[in-house]
């Protein structure tokens, strides 16, 4: 077993939340792709649960230092998603309801590499882990994989989004410690 | 309808943290909201402990106040949603 740098092993699912939690009825529920020409896509539930799905296992890594291993999920790749979406975008950003934002590059959502996620360990995604859906890109910290994803705004430049703005690493890669600003 | 649930504390939460970067208690500072435009203590504000940083939210409108990050060597603190803070001082 091997955990980045700094990181300790936890066996529960702590729930960090930067403020409410929101509860998103599934029939009202829209998840939109803006690409930086401002064409939209937009899948509404029903759409999203007919897409193929996968059930990736991940490690989860958390900035603040608790990783968890061999997590359960099932969700539709963002491949699958940005199949026919035109663009030549370099840089996303993740926005979620109740306001949440998390920046990160295109390519990083592309290549099997990221989900949009709706059910953890045989269950639907509770609210609390994100529900109804929630980004799933595992190979960055968890801050990334933005709770109560609504949709992605596809850009030339990168933004910082709410973390990001505030102290933490544009990028995040946990196996290089990118954990603030600088690092 | 419920719409939120919430798992918050009040600001007193942030007395310490906040006495690390100001030697004044900012517990008692009072900030205007850009979103609303309300008027509160620190004090007062809604504070979510359990993320990367502090986040302190608005009592009325919920729209974050105030972000602090403390790394090991550097804090980070964003005050955008703040229009103001009024810091009780001593008489000159
Ligand atoms: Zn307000």
């Amino acid at each position: 077993m091997k955990l980045p740098p700094g990181q300790y092993l936890t066996e529960d699912f702590p729930v960090l939340t930067a403020g409410p939690t929101p509860r998103v009825p599934t029939d009202t529920w829209e998840f939109v792709v803006v690409t930086e020409a401002g064409e939209k896509h937009r899948w509404s539930w029903a759409e999203l649960m007919a897409l193929p799905s996968e059930q990736p296992t991940v490690d989860l890594h958390c900035v603040t230092k608790w990783s968890k291993l061999g997590t359960s999920w099932q969700g539709v790749s963002l491949d699958v998603l940005l199949d026919g979406v035109d663009t030549a975008a370099d840089y996303v950003m993740v926005h979620s309801y109740g306001g949440y934002t998390t920046n990160l590059p295109f390519e990083d959502l592309r290549n099997g590499q990221a989900w949009i996620a709706y059910r953890f360990d045989g269950e639907d995604l509770h609210p609390e882990h994100g529900g109804p859906a929630r980004l799933l890109v595992p190979h960055l910290y968890l801050w990334k994989s933005a709770k109560w994803v609504r949709g992605l705004r596809l850009t030339d430049e990168d933004e910082p989004g709410f973390w990001e703005s505030a102290g933490y690493h544009d990028y995040g890669d946990p196996w290089r410690e990118q954990r603030y600003q600088g690092d | 309808m419920d719409l939120f649930s919430d798992e918050y504390t009040d600001g007193n939460a942030l007395a310490g943290p906040l006495r690390e970067l100001f030697t004044v208690d900012m517990t008692s500072a009072v900030g205007r909201c850009v979103s609303c435009g309300g008027e509160g203590p620190v004090a007062g504000m809604k504070v979510y402990a359990q993320a990367p940083g502090l986040v302190a939210r608005c009592p009325s409108c919920q729209e974050v106040l105030m972000r602090l990050v403390r790394g090991p060597s550097d804090a980070w603190l964003d005050l955008r949603g703040t229009m103001s803070l009024r810091i009780p001082m001593p008489p000159e």
